[in-house]
């Protein structure tokens, strides 16, 4: 497995000029409101109010949130079922996430999709879907129609290493390139799929090359690296605008938790999880950066204190809030004409 | 503030577990993160991690502790500042193998079926299904018509929408350089453009999702597929996808788009190019599905289809598409989903058929009137919804049904026929609902095996005959 330093080596630069401390400071409070959100949906789904699935993205933060900074409003985005982080990046609002983990009346979904399922057409967000590898397809579906409308938007679709196998990533591939659609794939490199890690389920150790064949650009960066993050958003943002086709990006990156919450995560050591969280953080790292740059305890104590507020609001909400009427059981199967 | 730390619920089905090691001690610096305890649960040993930040101030519950609830409060952290003696002690609230009480939010299976049996009582109460509608209002008559074949009536209805709606275009292995595989999109690309009709490499699962994600963002795709057999490539994008994202997302994000091409047995092309689908899409909420027989069918379903929001399912037949009927020329022709057509009227026994076999059907239906029995032909034409009402006004006329389909028997369309007869018009049922359907095998190859395996007007006489 690459270290963040090492990976930043081939990348070859230094990461302070392109991220000005106003946006380093958005990026860790959007972070940390990933970290806290996740740690109390945790915490809920422990008293049993949350139920089924529920895969937390603690650790990943800064992928998602580097890549929201390079993208502009009206670009789509879609994801698989560890999708809470790029909900809120995506500037959905907390209490109506956390109230579909709970599912209750306030939820995105109205308590009918859950924490797998969620959308906003508000916010282009396109879900939240189960089914691994499924989104890759769809996402390619979300560029094809900015290039049919002819629009400059982009399409980002996110996938972890483990649906990067799937067969529909690769008719997804030579699509994309062969229609020259503008489609963002971010591979989230965390290492496992479920229990079994990525050595021994893809027989391709560089996964940024798995575009190659069909001459997809792409670069490999440290997803643990909120300023890398953003840079790689911005190169592939740039080469989709301008028309070339899609972009691949492999973020290496790594989940502090299990799979799902039901996961004792046997199938590695507690020292590789302590060395990624104690060296490798993406949100002690955006911090430390903002500490050399002179920031002071107080802001960040300020940003923590908003932030916690913030997650307790969307905690309580999604506890006051109805379930859902029992006649939504029959809505929204079919649309009226 | 001290705050509890409570016993957690570490999978979907647990409801107590064992606290069988402390990882942390009383007066511990304990950070958001750090393992303080394994709990044992009914799938494997898990390490629970603090949610805030604190000093251990006491632990409740004593390591080794079996059957402990999920929600019993385990330990007390004390604030950072916080003296560890001010924290404090609240007793333990439950014993630990207090079940919930009735009513209390839980995950236990019991309590979820009790919730399904209580959703079930509620929708007996008439929720669920609404009495079956009065018959709708006859349809239009469109006056003047004229000779077409079935593949001229779908060519003209995909050229009609796509004039109609910018957002509407056809996508499919063939559908535009190649003028179709079957001549469906003959001249399509001259007038429409590569924009508009386009031809895709042959990877249903990936064209599939693609067009799916299309509609999501308010296209309307038409997705053609050279055969229907080659859709169970694509099947998750059509039901996880097309057919349950509205409901996923609490009625945000619809799919407005059209799968079509021809469905069932061709012509000497063997099992795996011969299947009838009809029983599989038709099972799922959130599709409508359509099968036509008749040029009128075809064009004014397919309009339909292409202009309703949600997503439908057009099952044409390769045989059909050189046939030619009448259809009406009338430029705004088009006939409503979920509407059955009578096609012959009669009394003395109901024949339901679909597709290719409305052909068979009105066959039979000759042959039987030589014979002086007259059927009553009803051709479905729309699967989902079900025209329940038209089917059981002429049961209730006729006293007798037949079904006909070409698929399998077992679960198949013929089933549910004769299923919505008897929950809606059992008593006025003088003899048992039959069905006529393909064999029950894979299809075979050879020609006599093949006319074996499929229904003809003979197997639809000798059906009626048993009953009248």
């Amino acid at each position: 497995m690459a270290t963040a330093a090492e990976t930043r080596k081939r990348t070859g630069k230094t990461r302070e000029a392109s991220v000005d401390q106003q946006l380093l400071l958005q990026a860790y409070r959007d972070m940390l409101l990933i970290r806290r959100f996740e740690e109390k949906a945790g915490q809920l789904y422990g008293m049993g109010l949350i139920g089924g699935f529920c895969h937390l993205y603690i650790g990943q933060e800064a992928v998602v949130v580097g890549m929201q900074m390079a993208l502009s409003q009206g670009d789509e985005v879609i994801t698989s079922y560890r999708d809470h982080g790029h909900m809120l990046a995506t500037g959905m609002d907390p209490r109506g996430v956390m109230a579909e983990l709970t599912g209750r009346s306030g939820g995105y979904s109205h308590g009918k999709g859950g924490s797998m399922h969620m959308f906003s057409k508000e916010k282009n967000f396109f879900g939240g879907h189960g089914i691994v590898g499924a989104q890759v397809s769809l996402g390619t579906g979300l560029a094809f129609s900015n290039w049919y409308r002819g629009n400059d938007r982009v399409a980002v679709t996110y996938f972890g290493e483990g649906a990067s196998n799937q067969g529909q990533v690769f008719e997804s591939f030579n699509l994309a390139a062969l229609m020259k659609l503008p489609a963002i794939y971010v591979i989230e490199n965390n290492k496992y799929g479920m229990g079994t890690h990525v050595e021994r389920a893809s027989a391709s150790r560089d996964l940024s090359k798995n575009g190659v064949p069909w001459n997809i650009p792409s670069i490999r960066v440290d997803g643990m690296d909120v300023v890398a993050m953003k840079e790689a958003g911005d190169q592939a943002v740039a080469h989709c605008r301008g028309g070339k086709g899609p972009f691949l990006i492999e973020a290496e990156t790594y989940r502090y938790r299990g799979h799902s919450m039901s996961d004792p995560a046997r199938y590695r050591t507690r020292e590789e999880i302590q060395t990624m969280r104690t060296q490798h953080d993406p949100i002690d790292g955006a911090r430390h950066r903002l500490e050399a740059q002179g920031v002071e305890e107080s802001v960040f104590k300020q940003i923590d204190d908003e932030v916690k507020a913030q997650v307790q609001e969307a905690a309580d909400f999604a506890q006051s809030s109805a379930e859902p009427d029992e006649r939504e059981l029959w809505t929204d199967v079919l649309l009226e004409n | 503030m001290s705050t509890q730390i409570l016993m957690p619920a570490l999978s979907p089905t647990m409801t107590e577990g064992k606290l069988s090691r402390w990882l942390k001690h009383v007066g511990d610096e304990v950070r958001a993160g750090d393992v303080i305890a394994e709990i044992e649960t009914d799938k494997a040993t898990m390490e629970v991690e603090a949610v805030d930040e604190g000093k251990l101030a006491q632990i409740l519950v004593d390591e080794g502790t079996d059957g402990v609830a999920v929600n019993t409060p385990i330990a007390v952290l004390a604030a950072n500042g916080e003296a560890v003696s001010e924290a404090p002690s609240p007793k333990r609230e439950a014993p630990a193998t207090t079940k919930p009480a009735p009513g209390q939010s839980t995950r236990g299976v019991a309590a979820e079926a009790e919730d399904s049996r209580a959703i079930a009582e509620r929708s007996a109460q008439g929720q669920r299904k609404p009495a079956v509608e009065a018959a709708p209002a006859p349809e239009k008559d469109w006056g003047p018509s004229k000779p077409i074949t079935v593949r001229e009536a779908l060519r003209d209805a995909l050229a009609l929408e796509l004039r109609r709606d910018d957002k509407v275009f056809l996508i499919g292995e063939e559908v535009a350089q190649y003028q179709g595989a079957y001549k469906i999109s003959q001249g399509l690309l001259d007038e429409f453009g590569p924009k508009r009709v386009i031809d895709t490499p042959i990877t249903e699962h990936g064209f599939t999702g693609m067009a799916v994600g299309a509609a999501l963002n308010g296209l309307k795709p038409i997705v053609e597929f050279m055969t229907f057999n080659f859709a169970m490539q694509a099947m998750d994008q059509i039901i996880n996808s097309a057919a349950k994202t509205l409901y996923m997302s609490g009625g945000q994000m619809g799919c407005p788009i059209v799968f079509r091409g021809p469905n069932g047995a061709a012509a000497r092309v063997a099992a795996q190019h011969s299947q009838c689908y009809a029983s599989w899409y038709a099972h799922v909420p959130g599709l409508k599905v359509v099968a036509p027989w008749s040029s009128a069918d075809a064009k004014g379903l397919l309009r339909a289809a292409i202009r309703d929001p949600n997503p439908v399912i057009v099952l044409e037949n390769e045989i059909l598409y050189g046939q030619t009927f009448d259809c009406p020329t009338d430029e705004e022709f088009i006939v409503p989903l979920g509407r059955a057509k009578i096609e012959r009227v009669g009394q003395h026994v109901t024949i339901v058929a679909f597709s290719i076999m409305v052909g068979v059907a009105m066959k039979a239906a000759e042959a039987l009137a030589e014979q002086g029995i007259e059927a009553e032909v009803i051709n479905l034409r729309s699967l989902r919804p079900f025209d329940t009402a038209t089917v059981i006004e002429s049961v209730k006329k006729t006293n007798r049904i037949v079904s006909v389909e070409e698929g399998w028997p077992f679960a198949g369309t013929g089933a549910e026929v004769a299923m919505q007869v008897i929950e809606h018009a059992f008593d006025w049922l003088d003899a048992p609902p039959v069905r006529v359907h393909g064999v029950d095998v894979p299809l075979p190859y050879a020609a006599n095996l093949e006319k074996l395996a499929l229904p003809q007007p003979e197997w639809v006489v000798d059906a009626v005959k048993k009953i009248v």
